[in-house]
């Protein structure tokens, strides 16, 4: 058999392999060195931040972000955006909490309902997208409008407050120790790292948002599995929205906005990229940690939330200037 | 003229492939509003043959690969796999029923790695179980790429490679090895070098050799005419939605088929 010479093209170098998996994690990493410098820094500069209260504080905090943001992690993979998450939480958060007021029901039944909320907000936008063929932004762009005005009118735009001490459980309660939140963040976390890396509903998944026409050619029903995907988010969304709800134990119509900003953030800062095809949770992960620290941090030295929002814009721009680097940089490869 | 058009007669003598056809289409007809972009097209591929369809532009090449390959439906006509009817409404119909399709640029997906795309669709889950909610065996499909590729000659720096990573050469042979590796009777390549250069090319004909040796059909849609001669078993010349000559590759020049694409040769006789 003959074989052509195929010298002249890319051959195997023993360094191939290495350089394959940094870029792989190389924004996780990135992301992880700047979670841990901030992390001393805040140490040294705010004696409130290395407390037990201040840690549980900053946990529950970065456990509503991250569930939130690892259900926005999945759409971004698809080459899709959720602008509703802010909306559907607040949406989620209200309606647990005026069932538990009003109709009697335990936190639990409370928490089923909120994630219902957000499941069948999340098939809105699904179906926005698939059947309708509305570009994703545009599409939740129109949740997060329709959603938050729900919000104002079943609440009158007052806050639902008079709910019993076991409404703080998800947010404020714990388990030896460790925040409620958090443990419900790892079962997601872990949940839906799983399925993304390991079923084949997870392979879909990238492989739409990589291509999506070469997934439809090769039969993946493509509709019905991006549907799948927004009512999944729209499930951890709800969660998300009971437990910001349960850490002040109320329901606040204005709980939210902006809040699609930190976790598109927390998802690029991890090394999920808009252009679709890429995305961990373990990335996701540390970037809704490190979200969770700049705002506590900002909190702590008595930085105004104004300097907040210019900080968290900062952080987005760096991080999606990387993520475009790195992908011309793998595409001049080609 | 020396080219002797391809008849029953001549294909007798072909000594690599057999006489039926296992993929044929009559007297195919497709429209686009008042455009009629097929006109009964005929095309035939045989086993274990690389069947080159040229054309000029507008003869209706990309027309008649979409409906082979189930993307359009014809108006008119038939298509039979191994002598049997079929009809295909979607491009999965026709992947199942063994004809599996290359497209210029839209074969693979970037972000995955070469074995994920190889199972793109197909992927292997574990048994039992854990399989029913689409845990996937991923070394089964290491494994399964690996062997798949060195049988076909891609070389690869590893299957867990994202195809971001590799060349254009590379990219285009795992997307022609991935649609080899699942067909079972056809593969239909849609100018699978047109972006390639030298090397590159030669590459991508060397994994269709070596599945054409292997006993798989191929047609390749080209407008690169010593390429075809190269490469091709036999050549059929579409002209206005319809074929207008077909040719042995062996015994036909660049002339002639250059003459038949442009109307000043016709081999087919009109039979409608």
């Amino acid at each position: 058999m003959t074989t052509v010479d195929h010298t002249a093209d890319v051959p195997a170098r023993p360094g191939d392999w290495v350089r394959e998996r940094l870029s792989n994690a190389l924004s996780e990493f990135t992301a992880a060195a700047a979670l841990v410098v901030l992390f001393v820094v805040l140490s040294f500069a705010s004696p409130h931040f290395l407390t037990a209260d201040n840690l549980f504080n900053i946990g529950a905090q970065t456990a509503v972000i991250a569930i939130i943001a690892t259900a926005q992690t999945m759409v971004i993979i698809t080459k899709g955006i959720d602008l509703s998450v802010g909306s559907v939480a607040a949406l989620a958060g209200v309606v647990g909490a005026i069932t538990v007021r009003d109709l009697g029901f335990s936190i639990w039944a409370a928490t089923a309902v909120a994630i219902a909320v957000g499941g069948v907000a999340g098939l809105v936008n699904g179906l926005l997208v698939t059947v309708a063929r509305i570009p994703p932004f545009i599409a939740t762009l129109g949740t997060m409008s329709a959603a938050r005005g729900l919000v104002f009118i079943i609440t009158g735009a007052v806050g639902v407050y008079g709910l019993p001490e076991s409404f703080q459980l998800l947010g404020n309660g714990e388990i030896l120790g460790i925040p409620f939140a958090v443990v419900l963040t790892a079962v997601v976390a872990v949940g839906v790292a799983f399925l993304l890396s390991q079923t084949r509903f997870g392979q879909y998944t990238y492989a739409m948002g990589s291509n999506l026409e070469a997934a439809r050619r090769s039969g993946i029903p493509v509709g019905r599995h991006l549907t799948a995907i927004y009512v999944l988010a729209g499930l951890l969304v709800g969660l998300g929205g009971m437990i910001a709800a349960s850490r002040v134990n109320s329901g606040q119509p204005n709980y939210g906005i902006a809040l699609e900003l930190d976790v598109i953030a927390a998802a690029v800062i991890g090394g999920a990229s808009l252009f679709g095809g890429q995305g961990r949770i373990i990335g996701t992960l540390i970037g809704a940690f490190l979200i969770a620290l700049v705002r506590n941090g900002a909190v702590l030295l008595d930085i105004s939330i104004h300097y907040q929002m210019v900080i968290v814009g900062l952080i987005i721009w760096a991080a999606v200037y990387f993520d475009q680097y790195r992908r011309r940089r793998l595409e001049s490869r080609g | 003229m020396s080219a002797a058009p391809d008849t029953e007669r001549s294909t007798e003598s072909h000594d690599v492939a057999s006489d039926a056809p296992v993929l044929e289409a009559r007297g195919i007809v497709k429209r686009f509003g008042h455009v009629e972009a097929l006109r009964g097209a005929d095309f035939t591929v045989r086993k274990a043959e690389v069947v080159a369809l040229i054309g000029d532009n507008g003869a209706g090449k990309s027309t008649l690969i979409k409906t082979l390959s189930g993307v359009h439906a014809p108006d008119e006509g038939e298509i039979l796999v191994e002598g049997r009817p079929v009809r295909f409404s979607t491009p999965v119909d026709a992947r199942q029923a063994g004809v599996e399709t290359v497209y210029q640029d839209l074969a693979v997906a970037d972000d995955l790695s070469v074995a994920a795309n190889l199972y793109l669709g197909r992927e292997i889950v574990r048994a039992g179980p854990l399989g029913r909610i689409g845990l996937l065996d991923k070394r089964a499909m290491r494994r399964g790429a690996a062997e798949a590729l060195s049988q076909l000659g891609v070389r690869i720096p590893r299957v867990t490679t994202p195809i971001a990573m590799l060349s254009g050469g590379q990219r285009q042979s795992v997307a022609v090895a991935r649609a080899i590796i699942w067909a079972t009777s056809v593969v239909i390549l849609d100018e699978p070098t047109a972006a390639l250069g030298v090397v590159q090319t030669e590459r991508v004909l060397d994994v269709v050799r070596r599945a054409r040796d292997a006993g798989m059909s191929v047609v390749l849609v080209s407008h690169n005419m010593p390429q075809v001669l190269e490469i091709a078993d036999r050549v059929e010349v579409l002209r206005l939605g319809r074929r207008a000559a077909r040719f042995r590759a062996d015994d036909v020049t660049t002339d002639e088929l250059v003459a038949a694409m442009t109307g000043s040769l016709v081999t087919e006789t009109d039979e409608r």
